[in-house]
């Protein structure tokens, strides 16, 4: 252990349900992408899964907002250290699609990708369950241009940048595939519970 | 077999730059060797990292500090210096309130001092020096830009560069003696004598892009998420490519 002289650093609290490594950003709210926020409208917006299924289908907005609604609260973790408590998001849980298009068995993993290009992979594993959303509602109001509206993907369980802004589909694959920051140095898989923030941790 | 996967990117990407991953994983001991006052919010701590492998200009690390009982802090910081200055690296400042890491270094640390980094992390920011730049940047944006900008300085690059900063005052101009003819400086709360006071404008970025390099700009944008909205909105409504804009935000 490094101590640096003189750091003490916040008064702690047992079991603050931060993950290692992590500080609680509060009301804040920071915004992280590298792209021009794009002007998306929900009538532009479309959502895809494809890959290695057995109907790919596309939905629009209102064919999205049909499927079950689906609500996720609880805490969310960005790579960069801030982490947010008990936030409320509404959508559509990821099992919803992926019962329609018949994932194949050969499916391992996901590139998900938004309207502007961007593209973060999965495991599988990851997307079902209950544990991923496409969310179009933050907060009980419609999801803010800048943190990925009208949808983004919702996977609260895995560093933020997996949650894909401006989403615009999945396609499934029998293979790992980096995506935007993967091929940028970051983990594969980005589990804040197991510090996962590099390649190589 | 999958299907081809291409979906069309509409931003930059990095491509062109390789980005070593043994590096990012490493910690390494940073020893404080000198802290250089800049505005009165912000300083720069200069450290000596005898094993640094060298970064890119507009890359940043990984800072770690740590209590006696363990308790760690770690941020991420932005690289002001340049890749030439071999085994260094220095890292420019605000005074953050109530900050846990900012408040260390702006009222404890000294030379002598050692704190832990890794890095450098993430190329896609980067500007190796190979394409015209235009940078922009508001506050403590500044920092990863004026590694570009010393960086050109060093290698005396003849590639075009471009820095257009907006500070709140000339007192909170980081690096003020520092920027040149290059420069476009924008003051948003007072200025000198004769100089206007405002935001930075249409006017500001329109000349820029009116007469564009040979090949067109490479664009840098970094600032607060507010700043960096409306530059990028500025850049676009002046004929700037989408796919030809980085953006660094902090919160």
């Amino acid at each position: 252990m490094n101590v640096t002289r003189g750091f003490t650093g916040r008064p702690r609290v047992l079991d603050t349900g931060l993950p290692p490594g992590q500080y609680d950003a509060g009301d804040d709210w920071p915004v992280l992408s590298a792209e021009v926020t794009p002007e998306l409208s929900p009538a532009d917006w479309t959502f895809r899964v494809d890959g290695l299924v057995d109907q790919p289908r596309t939905w629009d907005w209102d064919e999205a907002h049909a499927l079950p609604a689906s609500a996720y609260e609880g805490d969310i973790h960005c790579v960069t250290s801030w982490s947010k408590f008990g936030v409320r998001f509404a959508g559509v849980s990821l099992d919803a699609f992926l019962n329609v298009v018949r994932p194949h068995g050969s499916a391992t993993h996901a590139v998900a990708y938004s309207h502007t290009g961007y593209t973060t992979n999965l495991p599988l594993a990851d997307l079902t369950g209950g544990r991923a959303w496409i969310a179009w509602e933050y907060d009980g109001k419609p999801l803010p241009a800048e943190h990925g509206g009208p949808a983004r993907l919702l996977v609260p369980h895995l560093y933020f940048w997996k949650s894909a802004k401006w989403v615009a589909g999945l396609t499934l694959l029998d293979h790992d595939e980096p995506g935007f920051w993967e091929q940028n140095g970051y983990h594969a898989r980005g589990n804040p519970w197991e510090e996962q923030r590099y390649s190589g941790d | 077999m999958t299907e081809t996967f291409a979906p069309v990117t509409r931003f930059a990407v990095p491509g062109r730059i390789e980005v070593s991953n043994r590096a990012a994983a490493e910690w390494q001991t940073a020893t404080l060797t000198e802290v250089r006052r800049e505005t009165p919010h912000a300083s720069t701590f200069r450290f000596a990292v005898p094993a640094w492998q060298g970064h890119l200009p507009g890359q940043h690390l990984m800072l770690r500090l740590t209590a006696e009982d363990g308790y760690t802090a770690q941020r991420h910081y932005s690289i002001a210096s340049p890749p030439e200055d071999s085994g260094h690296i220095e890292l420019t400042l605000d005074h953050v309130e109530g900050g846990e890491v900012s408040g260390w270094f702006h009222k404890v640390a000294r030379a002598g001092d050692a704190v832990e980094v890794r890095g450098p992390l993430s190329g896609f920011f980067a500007w190796p020096g190979d394409r015209p730049a235009l940078l922009i940047g508001a506050g403590s944006g500044v920092v990863p830009l004026m590694s570009m900008v010393r960086h050109h300085r060093a290698r005396g690059l003849s590639v075009p560069l471009r820095l257009l900063v907006s500070a709140r005052s000339p007192d909170e101009l980081i690096y003020a003696r520092e920027l040149g003819a290059e420069t476009t400086r924008v003051f948003t709360r007072s200025a000198p004598q004769g100089v206007p006071v405002g935001r930075m404008a249409a006017a500001h970025v329109a000349p820029l892009l009116a007469a564009p390099p040979e090949g067109g700009w490479e664009a840098y944008v970094c600032g607060s998420n507010a700043f960096a909205e409306h530059a990028s909105r500025l850049l676009v409504e002046a004929g700037q490519p989408v796919d030809r804009i980085r953006i660094e935000r902090f919160g």
